[in-house]
């Protein structure tokens, strides 16, 4: 009667071999030269490019679809993709893209003029047959279309109820990129898990959780990408993506913390790929309450701050330091506005020439959330160098989504809020948080600020398609809203990419869209 | 017995019932909904509104909950707002991992714990039972996510011997069922490891106390002086007595593993339930966390209703 006894003792002895057997299974050695494994911060939510919003989403969606027009690999200027050539009305109220010919949905459809007039509808038109396949939360980007004219086979207009310059940057971005029409209607709702485009990699599978496979599309009406196979892998903590890097499970990852670029610029077998990007990371003043409603203790509080020191200390030089709300990403639009200089002396003669002393303030941060870097660190630092002028600062931090419903109802109570943005087109951020009629509920100006001047340029910068044109107007916003200072200006991020050093062909464009046609394992 | 069987059920149906209540009002009330998250930093108040319109959640607190729970009876959980596709699937596809990653740690943890106890109950005092009492003392007061992160890198990044995280090789896009298994398995090692190590040391814990206490009681000497083997005392008398005590621990750590399992799942990048839930917490995902959590609420409920039948097996003292 030994049986119990031999079960436990059994038991814990097959557990034991069962570890040990397991050591012996496959393990993952040099993948075949052209699959590439790639790590994503997070699971895509969908692939149709029209309902996605999130970062990860784009990073496959830009390997899938391609748009009228796509961004530089060095700068955001928008370039032919799907569209050969195009021609602007000299009122800027109408678009004529002349379209490559000889192009397919890797699903066959051809793709024309109809598919482009499809695309749009789908998302703008609210008694569209598809319209239930969405929601698409970024369709204002095209709010302006009007029509879309279908002149013959190749050749489509878009027709705008107004004059609309960021239009070519939205189009580039993956709001605009063009699905197949037959696949849309083939899986209604569920087409965001199978998506079709016309881009270098044809969508094979997605184990949920796990993996999104593509295959390199042969037919490409360009040429054909170096890799077979794509295999994007969703890994949500930064630290197990590291780990991954290391031991070999992936060999590129984008978005990767700040101290672990660090360790892997010093490792040998590994490169880092860095671009700065068109984002900016600022804190909101209320300019509607005292203090901030004067603009000596805005411009003092943006003198107080060592912007230097958090790019290099807490950022890890993964920034750069800001000057004004257009990011150095967009080249000549942002000017050549200085950034406001480290000068706690200067900060505390304005504070006392304002009057200030004894002010309680709120600073509201989110513990993270999508661009805003290290969001609890900063807002201490920003806290310290504020007390450091006499200023009394109190943080309070929100979980995200939280914050947002908090921050975009507009400042009410609240002195300060962090906020960052990533944009495609100089407009965007100004336009929609800057302007007076972007005051709450009706855009994202939540603290409040108002300016006449800034207001008629940014109107009239959207009506200038000429780019020359455009970029001096807006070096106007940039240097006006530098000296009103409604927030103050922190940091642009670099973006970066960790990839194994036998990848080659790999471009980091400031657009931070990946596209992984060039990719090859050496 | 029938009795018993029936009133179990009322219960897991009332719990159900008051579980979705709960989670319904809770994440009602969270500040930012299903809208605000997917417009992210694109939401004004007044597109809120609209999407909100579109996604059918401007109505009252109980219409909606209602108009769920009709919805619900008939087998239809809805649609999950961030992922566009049915909840019953999306929550079904994910259970599988998570049930494969608690059974593993659970079986692993009751083994071990089993064997460490009864080893440590049987020679009190000794050098060994304080070594054992110290190392189930480490498992029970050590995060699993740390033990996680600490095996991860021992045995995934310095020895190379399992892989670091996921469910199964990403590079290989088919292979036969075998391979599948093995795969499986041996991406499953380290996560299950980490996981179990907590309920090992608590049901060690446990079934040193019930057997040392068990071994001292009368009906053990009486078995001792009618002559039966020492072994035959321990390992069958006592230990069957001892375990119906630790059985229902066993049922309470199973909530823990798939409760656990969730920071687990993150660190290993395990597809599971757990991390979805996670996700669709931070989304909004409020159709998401209703069918998650409801799910993991019937499954709590029938692992605690199949401890109390085992115990019952075993130990005939237990009242019907």
């Amino acid at each position: 009667m030994h049986a119990l006894h031999l079960t436990v003792g059994s038991l814990a002895l097959a557990a034991l071999s069962v570890l040990g057997l397991l050591t012996l299974a496959p393990e993952r050695g040099q993948t075949s030269d052209s699959v590439l494994l790639v790590g994503l911060a997070d699971e895509p939510s969908s692939l149709d490019p029209h309902v996605a919003t999130a970062s990860s989403d784009f990073q496959v969606a830009t390997n899938v679809y391609e748009g009228l027009v796509r961004f530089g690999d060095d700068d955001l200027e928008p370039a032919p993709s799907l569209a050969r050539r195009w021609t602007i009305q000299k009122d800027g109220k109408a678009y004529t893209f002349e379209l490559e010919p000889g192009v397919e949905f890797h699903d066959g459809t051809p793709f024309d003029a109809e598919a482009v007039r499809f695309n749009f509808e789908r998302m703008l038109d609210e008694r569209h047959p598809y319209r239930h396949t969405g929601p698409f939360p970024l369709a204002f980007f095209f709010e302006h279309i009007e029509r879309v004219v279908v002149v013959d086979e190749l050749t489509v207009r878009l027709e705008l109820d107004q004059p609309f310059a960021p239009l070519l940057s939205n189009l580039a971005y993956p709001t605009g990129f063009m699905v197949s029409p037959a696949a849309v209607r083939r899986s209604g709702k569920t087409f965001g898990r199978h998506p079709v485009g016309t881009g270098p990699f044809r969508f094979l599978r997605w184990d949920a959780g796990q993996r999104i496979v593509l295959s390199r599309y042969g037919e490409h009406h360009a040429k054909p990408a170096k890799a077979r196979t794509l295999v994007f892998r969703p890994i949500a903590d930064p630290m197990t993506r590291v780990a991954e890097l290391s031991s070999g499970g992936i060999d590129l990852s984008p978005e990767l913390p700040p101290d672990n670029t660090a360790w892997f610029r010093r490792t040998s077998g590994f490169s880092v790929h860095e671009t700065p990007t068109p984002h900016l990371w600022f804190v909101i003043f209320n300019t509607r309450k005292p203090p901030f409603d004067d603009v000596r203790v805005r411009r003092a509080a943006n003198l107080a701050v060592n912007k230097t020191a958090i790019v290099e200390h807490v950022l890890q030089h993964t920034a750069t330091v800001a000057a004004g709300p257009v990011a150095s990403a967009f080249g000549d639009h942002a000017g050549s506005v200085e950034p406001y200089p480290h000068d706690p002396e200067k900060a505390r003669e304005l504070l006392a020439a304002a009057g200030v002393a004894g002010h309680k303030l709120v600073l509201l941060a989110p513990q993270s959330g999508s661009g805003m870097l290290a969001p609890m660190e900063m807002a201490t630092a920003i806290q310290a160098d504020l007390g450091a002028v006499g200023l009394d600062v109190e943080v309070r931090s929100y979980e995200w989504n939280t914050y947002l419903a908090q921050v975009n109802a507009g400042l009410g109570e609240a002195h300060m809020a962090e906020m960052a943005w990533t944009t495609n087109d100089p407009d965007t951020l100004p336009y929609l948080a800057l302007r007076s009629a972007a005051h709450p509920p009706h855009g994202f100006n939540s603290g409040w600020y108002a300016n006449l001047m800034v207001d008629a340029l940014l109107e009239s910068a959207r009506q200038k398609h000429q780019r020359v044109d455009r970029a001096k107007l807006y070096q106007r916003v940039q240097q006006l809203v530098h000296d009103d200072a409604p927030w103050l200006f922190v940091a642009s991020s670099t973006q970066n990419l960790v990839a194994r050093s036998n990848l080659g062909g790999i471009v980091v464009p400031p657009s931070f869209l990946i596209d992984l046609r060039r990719a090859y394992l050496r | 017995m029938i009795r018993y069987i029936t009133l179990r059920l009322l219960s897991l149906v009332l719990v159900v019932f008051g579980v979705t209540l709960v989670v319904f009002v809770l994440t009602s009330a969270l500040p930012g909904d299903p809208a605000t998250a997917l417009l992210g930093p694109y939401a004004t108040p007044e597109r809120v509104v609209d999407l909100r319109r579109s996604l059918a959640l401007d109505g009252s607190l109980p219409e909606r909950y209602f108009a769920w729970l009709g919805h619900a009876l008939s087998g239809d959980l809805g649609h999950s707002y961030s992922l566009g596709r049915p909840v019953l699937a999306i929550v079904l596809e994910r259970l599988r991992p998570t049930a494969l990653l608690a059974a593993s740690a659970l079986g692993l943890g009751t083994a071990l714990g089993l064997t460490l106890g009864s080893l440590a109950a049987v020679r009190p005092g000794t050098l060994c039972d304080r070594a054992l009492t110290f190392v189930s003392l480490v498992g029970v007061s050590t995060p699993a996510f740390w033990i996680a992160m600490v095996l991860m890198l021992v045995f995934g990044i310095e020895l190379g011997l399992f892989p670091v995280s996921g469910m199964r090789r990403a590079d290989v896009l088919d292979s036969s069922s075998l391979v599948t298994v093995v795969d499986i398995a041996h991406h499953l090692v380290l996560p299950a490891t980490a996981l179990g190590m907590v309920a090992a040391g608590v049901i060690a814990r446990m079934t040193r106390a019930a057997l040392v206490e068990v071994l001292s009681t009368d009906y053990v000497r009486l078995a001792r002086a009618s002559g039966a083997g020492e072994s035959n005392v321990r390992y069958v008398y006592a230990f069957r007595a001892a375990l119906s005590r630790v059985v229902p621990v066993i049922g309470l750590q199973a909530g823990f593993a798939l409760g656990g399992a969730a920071y687990v799942e993150t660190v290993f990048q395990w597809p599971g339930l757990g991390k979805l839930l996670v996700d669709a917490i931070a989304e909004r995902d409020l159709l998401l966390v209703q069918g998650g959590v409801m799910l993991v609420a019937v499954l709590y409920v029938l692992v605690t209703f199949a401890t109390d039948l085992v115990q019952r097996s075993i130990d005939p003292r237990v009242d019907a």
